[in-house]
């Protein structure tokens, strides 16, 4: 059994390596960049997984076992039973502490997930656990929870869905005249013969011209909203998806430690242009994007995209001296 | 009535009225059962080869075939083309969804089984209501009809028919997504379409409660009757929600009312939830009648009574019960509170434990049987083994964290074909092959049955199963064309597609050289497996049967 988990855990994960967007023939999720996904990542490829595997195979080697033992040729009297009290209770039970057994980290990840977390909670206990030297307890919250992050606070990104295209705006990031930053981000293949040749930098059905663009290790608030019809704003290498619902304004969260372009497309039925509105982040390290705010602030998008254009290594030792 | 009447009644019990009167003003339930069947066998080629052209033009990135299309029935050129093509897809999947669900699947199952196999199931002469019976086949081809003429008039502004989505979520199918009267003539034959489930399905409760032969208790009827009286207890409670919605969004788009315009107060996810709760329970409608079928197949060919009747019957009660509650698990993503989404959660796995039962009860009635593999026995061991799988997937999709990262990804597309293209269709295969003799008094020929049935399991295993890394890897559903890391497993769906296209033209060929051979069908070709009363009737049975009501002892029905 042990060599079906391995095997099962390791189809789903190969060919994803490293790349936050589409892998031909990939067999699995792209690979997660948030602790949300490592989490979803985690409760389905090591564990639903594997459920659901072995119950299909035992399914099917009891089918074939009846099939093989139980044919007209090899045993032609049939029995006459149709009711067993015990294999109808057990079969009844063990279903029910599978399920009970897949509820439970189902819900503290949803909860994980669907909750923004309280920073000023983040900060508070990461210091509380520090300072009382419990360095188990200590990892196991630092794996979920990121107070220096946290104490920095949120920043919050409004992605607002429009046939076709996601009008992105800052509103704690406000220019001279004191109005939010605010762009649109319209796709660069729209399936039609003016589409731009394919870079590598450029992925057909997923770039975008000016693409959203948030700090490392930064605690992101996003609201999502709709100008026209329904859409829905995903990033699945976040583990994220919200609907974007006109009259409404959802919101999620998410936290991406590591610099990078990661790629989403919008996942609700919106129109004739539904596969051709993409979801371009640009994770950058704090100081990009700090520049990359200036010159959106001072009205120069072009400027702005050709800042975060190619992605600046983390600085490790700033970033936490910055922190300090 | 005097006496002599009712002996001209019994002299002329089967005497056939003329080919019109037969066929048009039917009140017999076996032809109206037959005719449901072949209007569902229309829709069927019609909603078949919907997905083909998604198939096709999915083979490869970029818009290829469909731009072709577009070019040759209205002359568009280049980019023009193009933009059309995009419409054209997105009419195609909503016309394929539902036609698949609302004109073949429903009407094959329940109006043509159902009407042939109720009655001859619970010995009863016909159904309670003829003529009403009648009305509900009907209405069915008239919103068929509505539902093909809203394809070629203005929809959206962007070509003819309305490209929303089976789903019809508003604003998209409100007057901002698609102004047009395509979206009103949906929702006419949707309207329409309902009506005659209505109908039907007070037809088929108050025929099962009050028209069973002396000694059929409820706890005797075959499964099948069972499976049918719970289907149309759902019809009957869900199908109003439809019509409700449906009203207000037609109320929306043609009288100012903003039941779902958010400028005017409105709330969009307010359909959803109205949808749902028909929706849902629509899946179990769809689902439980091949439940029914597959027992009484396996049961035939294992030479065995069910294992576990009562449980089974409950099963199906309990399954039909829990899918009233659970409709939300379709809606994670719309901006739920998180306490309700965790209801949710819970309340859709426990569906879980009686789908288990039933599986599990399947292959115990096959423990210690004698196994004939037949035909139809075949595709009730495929129906077990791929709804299953379609099953499993349910659980993982149940979970409202992973589902923020597969809701309308192509996971939910395989998810949903393996329980209904895989699952409902296999059943209706099922049922198809076990009665054919029974219903049409020719034999087919086994042989090519065995052969559909091989090359529709391949064939849709290897459409359906890449779907699921599509889905893990991010592939959105309801695209006209994908990023190109998607490429390898479209293409391989798109084989599987060329595969069950084989498999069809074996079925057609199987459907013709029977009737051509005309071979003389047994009245009960099974054996001693086959203990439901239908079997003690000629092959095809008379007109009216059971002018004496057949009297049950106590080996009860199954």
């Amino acid at each position: 059994m042990k060599s079906i988990f391995a095997f099962s855990a390791a189809i789903l994960t190969a060919g994803a390596a490293y790349a936050a967007r589409p892998t031909e023939g990939a067999l699995g999720t792209q690979p997660a960049a948030t602790r949300i996904m490592e989490r979803v990542e985690w409760f389905h490829n090591g564990y639903l997984l594997p459920i659901i595997t072995i119950i299909t195979i035992f399914v099917l080697a009891l089918l074939l076992w009846v099939m093989f033992k139980y044919n007209a040729k090899s045993h032609p009297v049939p029995r006459k039973f149709s009711h067993n009290t015990t294999v109808e209770i057990v079969w009844t039970v063990v279903p029910v502490l599978i399920l009970v057994a897949i509820a439970g980290p189902s819900f503290t990840n949803l909860y994980y997930q669907d909750r923004a977390p309280n920073l000023e909670q983040v900060v508070a206990t990461g210091g509380e656990l520090r300072d009382s030297g419990d360095e188990a307890a200590l990892e196991r919250f630092l794996k979920n929870n990121y107070p220096e992050a946290a104490a920095k606070g949120w920043i919050n990104i409004k992605a607002q869905g429009n046939q076709w295209n996601w009008t992105y705006s800052y509103p704690d990031e406000l220019d001279g005249a004191g109005f939010p930053i605010e762009f649109v981000s319209n796709p660069i293949h729209v399936g039609l013969s003016t589409d731009p040749v394919t870079t590598e930098d450029a992925p057909r059905l997923l770039a975008v011209d000016y693409p959203m663009v948030v700090p490392a290790g930064r605690y992101i608030r996003y609201y999502t909203a709709a100008s026209d019809v329904i859409h829905s704003w995903t990033v699945p290498s976040f583990g994220i998806k919200t609907d974007a619902v006109p009259g409404r304004l959802n919101q999620g969260w998410f936290l991406v430690e590591e610099p990078g372009v990661y790629y989403g497309q919008c996942s609700e039925l919106c129109g004739v242009n539904h596969a051709y509105m993409p979801i371009e982040v640009r994770v950058v390290p704090e100081d990009q994007y700090n520049r990359w705010l200036e010159l959106m602030k001072a009205g120069d998008f072009d400027g702005g995209r050709a800042v975060v254009a190619e992605i600046e290594p983390l600085n490790r030792e700033t970033q936490l001296a910055s922190v300090n | 009535m005097p006496m002599d009447e009712i002996a001209l009644d019994h002299a002329e019990a089967d005497h056939k009225p003329g080919f019109f009167v037969r066929w048009f003003f039917s009140t017999n339930h076996k032809d109206i059962g037959t005719m449901y069947l072949l209007f569902a066998l229309v829709a069927g080629i019609i909603g078949y080869s919907l997905s083909g052209l998604i198939r096709y033009e999915l083979a490869a990135p970029g818009i290829g075939p469909l731009t072709g299309l577009m070019e040759f029935f209205y002359g568009y050129q280049g980019d023009e083309a193009i933009a059309a093509a995009k419409h054209f897809y997105n009419v195609v999947i909503t016309y394929h969804g539902l036609i698949m669900i609302f004109f073949m699947v429903m009407p094959a199952l329940i109006g043509g089984f159902g009407n042939w196999f109720v009655p001859l199931m619970i010995g009863a002469p016909d159904m309670a209501f003829p003529r009403m019976n009648n009305i509900s086949l009907w209405l069915t081809a008239a919103a068929f009809i509505l539902l093909m003429v809203s394809m070629f008039v203005p929809g959206g502004p962007q070509g003819n028919g309305f490209g929303g989505g089976w789903v019809l979520y508003p604003p998209l199918s409100g007057l901002k997504g698609h102004p047009g009267p395509a979206m009103d003539l949906v929702i006419l034959s949707l309207h329409t379409a309902g009506i005659a489930s209505i109908l039907g399905a007070i037809n088929f409760i108050v025929t099962i409660l009050n028209m069973r032969a002396p000694g059929m208790t409820l706890h005797k009827m075959p499964l099948f009757a069972w499976s049918v009286l719970i289907t149309a207890a759902l019809l009957l409670l869900a199908l109003p929600v439809l019509a409700g919605a449906l009203t207000m969004l037609l109320t929306d788009r043609n009288f100012g009312s903003q039941f779902f315009v958010p400028e005017g107060g409105g709330d969009p996810i307010m359909f959803q939830h109205l949808f749902w709760f028909f929706g849902h329970p629509e899946v179990y409608i769809m689902i439980l009648p091949a439940f029914g079928i597959i027992s009484h197949i396996v049961s035939t060919f294992s030479k065995k009574p069910i294992f576990g009747y009562l449980g089974m019957a409950y099963a199906m009660v309990s399954i039909g019960v829990i899918g009233f509650i659970v409709w939300a698990h379709h809606m994670y993503t719309v901006g739920m509170n998180v306490d309700l989404k965790a209801y949710f959660v819970a309340a859709t796995m426990v569906i879980a434990v009686p789908t288990g039962i039933k599986i599990f009860s399947w292959i115990a009635t096959m423990w210690g049987g004698s196994i004939d593999f037949k035909v139809p026995m075949l595709w009730a061991i495929g129906f077990i083994f791929l709804f299953t799988l379609g099953g499993v997937t349910g659980v993982v999709l149940a979970n409202a964290g992973v589902d923020h990262l597969l809701h309308d990804t192509y996971y939910v597309v395989a998810h949903f074909h393996y329980v209904l293209s895989l699952g409902a269709v296999f059943g209706l295969f099922a049922g198809w092959y076990y009665w054919f003799e029974k219903m049409f008094g020719v034999k087919y020929n086994g042989m090519l049955g065995g052969l559909h049935f091989w090359l529709m399991f391949i064939g849709s295993n290897v459409l359906f199963f890449p779907q699921h890394f599509l889905g893990m890897n991010g592939m959105p559903r309801r695209y006209i064309d994908y990023a190109d890391g998607f490429h390898t497993w479209h293409f391989w769906s798109s084989i599987g597609y060329a595969i069950t296209l084989v498999a069809t033209v074996v079925f057609f060929v199987g459907l013709i050289e029977a009737f051509v051979r005309r071979r003389k069908a047994e009245a009960n070709p099974w054996g001693e497996g086959a203990t439901t009363l239908e079997w003690t009737l000629p092959s095809p049975p008379p007109f009216h049967q059971f002018n004496t009501l057949p009297v049950v002892k106590n080996e009860g029905g199954h």
